[in-house]
């Protein structure tokens, strides 16, 4: 069980940040901790794609997108003037039919987000696949430009088409109510809630890929990005390992689109566009590739302060400066071992005076 | 190691929230937050509306701020991404208790936050065009640049009075290009005036003989383009490589003097309505909106050595009216500014005169704004 | 549709592939002396224009591209010497991330030295309302400046490659660098030269089509797409075959534009790409048996 502990430190530190933000009266932080889990999610996922499969994908916004713009298109169909079609006789018959009143009083009748969420895994994940299956024979740069061509014309779609609301995007997405009293909302009420089930979902996404990759699966990965040739020869079958890393990927990528659009209640193109696509690859590659932890810290950190506006008009500065020092200097990443012992043995010398231990740990530092 | 490394979570949230909480707080001060695409695909609305805003808060309080008390800007750069703003919205309004809220720059952004605003009970003057804003109205939501049906209409009666019947439309794919595009097409029956066709360009877009091509070969007797930058300096210079001997129209989008000096002599003649910005010193003297005006260029032009646009006029309006309101107000709460708001009349600004009502969030009217065209490098008045 | 105005397409189609065409050359030069790809190409088209235009401000057009040009490919050689030779991991991906990173920097940079404004440079001849007639099909003479360019830099390029020493050596780079290092070929500064040369060629290209496209800070990154999908439709590594795919390429969309809306013409671009990406990824004139000895 010991590999799960670090999943239970991560539960406990959630609580106990919700609780410092309490006692501190600064309850406005988890709104942007809340929107962060949901990129740590897709960087987590990518993650999984680039540093254990060892694929690059520049498109891994497209399927945030998916996600979000699948649920904001099906739940903004307001069906309170088309209830004499089959449609709607049909879906209130299951029950899957919402009905609320919005700001300016009008009622407004919904489908139930539940079938967008999964329509949106359902689209992700096929397109996935068959996007995975031809593409990820490609290498290097022909992968990059694969994947990155993916995310443009899910960007062009996005920006072109009438229904998708082009270069406005869509607004007045309905609140997802989990279970009753349970809402992923961007009111200010039910904030701690959105912030425990944005966390809860963070924690249940690493328990999956954590056990994923101390399986079968994870050391044919590891595998894989070592030598793909030589896993292949080894019985491996690499392209469909790689495959299916992607998809899980898209489907991280689209659940946590859907959760930020209802979070959020709207999503716009810029959340498809490359430079998005171009940060994520950034924290995972910050994180230390082949590190879920890493991406978790990194994903959490540079969002979080990106959200709350601390760089200023220097965001896109900042994680292009973030990339080129990462990749020169540190390119197994900022969060790795010799980083934290060499932090470890500099504290412990501060603590005990003990020089060679800090010796032994500069050594490590290479 | 995860178990360091999960500490190092913490640590860094304790500093976060620790640093924020270290921030000098001071009595007295009106808080006022801004939203506005400084950098990003937008940066063309949203640096000039920052710099405007700074400017005027700046003089304000170098004149003692508002019955002594000073005004604190804080300005967001959301660089035009929706789910910026929408963090940013909610940080203003829960975390700084910004009294009222200026921008976004863009139609997207304020579409999504206008719920927000709405549900919190913060006065909000957005920069952006697009009429849905304000239409249904919400009580806290107002918006400075004026109507783009304005702007359709007025295109439309001066092709009704120059005898064209037949026109192309071509707009770039953003907020504000699609809106224009719906308010053309909304109108065009209306003025007897028949669309041949109508298509939208990506916004970055750096060549579009191809696109003219098409329109050319449907025989217009106009061309309307519906843009911010960089495509209407390209369309008009595309057209005459193209041979296109046609009037060109243009939005409220083309008001920067800039984008004659990139169009060149492609410019000259070049038919489209704005604020009267843009011709403040060529306004007779009596004109209510003048002083206004001319103390605006100026002042702009001296501080930043580069030329108004009418974006940063809308920014301008949007800081001056909730100015005023603060200024008019009962209490100096997010309640009393909002009505203060709804209750301006014959306010000048530099897009119109604003008069607003519990209907009307957009305070102006269809003589807000001015036929211009250029002539010889200038925006001059058409007649 | 006339014959004029079919005339007109291949015009506006030639004039936007002439564009791809450049930044892929860029590419290509990089990617044969070192085996990467340059994502911060673009930037350097930007850089060019710009630079141009303030000098313009003070001198004549041609001393102020020169100067555009010289600058820019310094620029380019010290981005080499600072960031790419100093990477301590010399894998694909790793060059993708920092020249995309690199791409983000100068960007933001020149956000800062000028800022969000469009530009133009002077037309080289005539103005922004002359156009010239060819069998009824009119376009600017830029257009015409820019095709000549075009074709110059295409023999140039060639016969640099094919005569001149350095040229040579940095073709023994590309085929293999640690032979040429034998050989005594000084490989760094033959990686550096490609750079500057690189630079100094999309320099030229962002002062040839400002008149036409105008320049803005941002306009790098849509360009770097473009010319990688022309340089991986011509053959990662092949300059001629880039000018034609760019062409090529330059077409398609033009003629996309005539059926279908405008606002999905980049969808067409990348859908080809894909394509051929998937069927050949040596490209549509890359020879298959060659392809089949790399590693894609």
């Amino acid at each position: 069980m010991k590999r799960y502990s670090p999943l239970l430190i991560l539960a406990g530190t959630v609580i106990v940040i919700q609780l410092l933000t309490l006692i501190t009266g600064k309850a406005f932080l988890l709104t942007q901790l809340t929107m962060s889990a949901y990129y740590v999610l897709v960087a987590a996922g990518l993650c999984m794609v680039m540093g254990y499969a060892g694929q690059i994908s520049l498109g891994q916004a497209g399927f945030f997108a998916i996600g979000g713009y699948t649920t904001a298109f099906l739940t903004t169909i307001d069906f309170s003037g088309k209830t004499a079609t089959a449609v709607y006789k049909i879906l209130d018959s299951m029950g899957l039919l919402i009905s609320k009143e919005n700001l300016y009083g009008d009622t407004v009748i919904h489908i139930s987000p539940w079938i967008s969420l999964l329509a949106a895994v359902i689209i992700a994940a096929g397109t996935a696949y068959f996007l995975g299956v031809p593409v990820l024979r490609l290498k290097g740069h022909y992968l990059a430009m694969a994947t990155m061509g993916f995310g443009i014309i899910i960007y062009r779609i996005v920006l072109g088409t009438p229904f998708l609301g082009e270069a406005d995007g869509i607004t007045n997405v309905p609140e997802f109510i989990i279970f009753p009293g349970v809402n992923v909302s961007g009111d200010f009420t039910s904030r701690v809630g959105n912030y425990y089930i944005a966390w809860l979902l963070v924690i249940v996404g690493m328990f999956l890929l954590l056990n994923l990759i101390n399986s079968r699966v994870g050391r044919a990965l590891r595998s894989l990005h070592g030598s793909e040739d030589a896993a292949d020869s080894m019985g491996v079958d690499t392209a469909r390992y790689k495959v299916n890393v992607f998809v899980i990927g898209a489907v991280f990528a689209a659940v946590a689109g859907f959760f930020m659009t209802h979070y959020n209640g709207g999503i716009g193109p810029s959340e498809a566009g490359v430079a998005k696509s171009v940060r994520y690859v950034a924290i995972v590659a910050v994180g230390g590739m082949a590190n879920l932890w890493g991406s978790l810290v990194m994903g959490l950190v540079l969002n979080f302060l990106s959200l709350r506006g601390v760089f200023g008009h220097f965001d896109d500065a900042v994680f292009g400066v973030i990339l080129v020092l990462m990749m020169m200097f540190m390119p197994e990443g900022f969060i790795r071992k010799s980083v934290f012992n060499d932090l470890k043995t500099v504290i412990l010398r501060l603590l005990k005076k003990e020089p060679e231990k800090f010796k032994q740990g500069a050594e490590i530092n290479d | 190691m995860k178990k360091i490394l999960v500490m190092l979570i913490v640590v860094g949230l304790l500093v976060v929230t620790l640093g924020t909480s270290c921030k000098q707080k001071e009595e007295g001060t009106i808080k006022i937050g801004a939203i506005f695409a400084v950098t990003g695909g937008a940066s063309f609305l949203g640096a000039p509306e920052a710099r405007t805003a700074e400017m005027v808060v700046e003089e304000i309080n170098a004149g003692g701020g508002i019955d002594g008390r000073m005004i604190e800007l804080i300005i967001k750069d959301s660089a035009a991404n929706p789910e910026k703003a929408i963090s940013f919205v909610k940080q203003l309004i829960e975390e700084d208790q910004v009294l009222a809220i200026i921008g976004p720059s863009t139609s997207g952004e304020t579409m999504q936050i206008k719920d927000i605003a709405e549900s919190y009970k913060v006065p909000l003057v957005a920069a952006a065009a697009a009429e849905a804003i304000v239409d249904p109205v919400a009580s806290y939501v107002f918006k400075t640049p004026q109507k783009d049906s304005y702007v359709a209409k007025w295109i439309f009666s001066t092709m009704q009075s120059m005898g064209i019947k037949r026109i192309g439309i071509v707009a770039a794919n953003t907020g504000f290009g699609n809106a224009g595009k719906g308010q053309l097409e909304k109108y065009a029956p209306d003025f007897g005036i028949e669309i041949a066709i109508a298509e939208t360009y990506d916004r970055a877009a750096t060549d579009l003989t191809a696109l003219l091509t098409k329109l050319k070969a449907k025989n217009v007797d106009a061309v309307v383009n519906w843009s911010i930058v960089p495509a209407q300096s390209i369309v008009p210079k595309n057209m005459k490589q193209l041979g296109m001997d046609v009037p060109l129209f243009q939005s409220h989008g083309f008001g920067n003097t800039k984008y004659i000096e990139a169009a060149g002599a492609a410019a000259e003649g070049i038919i489209f309505p704005a604020g009267r910005l843009l011709v403040a010193e060529k306004l007779p003297d009596g004109n209510p909106q003048k002083e206004t005006l001319v103390a605006y260029k100026k002042a702009y032009e001296s501080k930043y050595g580069e030329d108004v646009s009418t974006f940063g006029g809308h920014a301008y309006d949007a800081i001056m009216l909730v100015v005023e309101a603060i200024k008019n107000a009962d209490t100096v709460d997010r309640e009393g500014v909002r009505n203060a708001l709804e209750s301006i009349s014959g306010f000048p600004g530099t897009g119109g005169i604003f008069t607003f009502s519990p209907t009307d969030h957009n305070g102006l009217g269809m003589d807000s704004l001015e036929m211009l065209t250029v002539r010889n490098g200038e925006f001059d008045f058409l007649q | 549709m006339s014959a004029e105005q079919i005339l007109q397409y291949i015009f506006a189609g030639i004039t936007v592939g002439s564009i791809y065409a450049f930044v892929a050359i860029g590419y290509n030069i990089i990617y044969n002396a070192t085996g990467i790809i340059n994502f911060a190409q673009g930037e350097f088209v930007m850089l060019g224009g710009m630079i141009a235009y303030t000098f313009s401000q003070y001198m004549p057009l041609l001393p102020a591209i020169i100067l555009a040009v010289i600058i820019t490919s310094a620029i380019g050689g010290l981005i080499e010497s600072v960031f790419i030779r100093r990477m301590k991991k010399n894998s694909v991906l790793g060059m993708i991330v920092v020249t995309i990173g690199i791409s983000i920097l100068l960007r933001e940079a020149s956000l800062y030295v000028w800022d969000e404004q469009i530009r133009a440079l002077r037309f080289f001849t005539g103005s922004e309302i002359s156009s010239v007639n060819i069998f009824g099909a009119r376009i600017s003479p830029q257009v015409l400046w820019v095709l000549g360019v075009t074709i110059v830099l295409v023999i140039v390029m060639f016969l640099f490659f094919k005569f001149t020493l350095t040229g040579q050596a940095m073709r023994a780079c590309s085929e293999n660098s640690r032979a040429a290092k034998l050989c005594g070929i000084r490989t760094d500064s033959m990686v550096n030269l490609s750079f500057m040369l690189s630079a100094g060629i999309g320099a030229l290209g962002g002062c040839v089509v400002s008149p036409l496209t105008q320049t803005h800070y941002a306009m790098g990154t849509d360009l770097a797409i473009k010319g990688f999908i022309v340089a991986i439709l011509g053959g990662l590594g092949n300059a001629t075959a880039a000018v034609a795919a760019g062409i090529l390429l330059g077409l398609i969309e033009s003629f996309s534009i005539s059926i279908l809306p405008m606002a999905y013409k980049d969808v067409v671009s990348i859908v080809i790409l894909l394509v051929i990406l998937l069927v050949k990824p040596s490209g549509i004139f890359g020879s298959v048996q060659a392809s089949s000895m790399k590693d894609y």
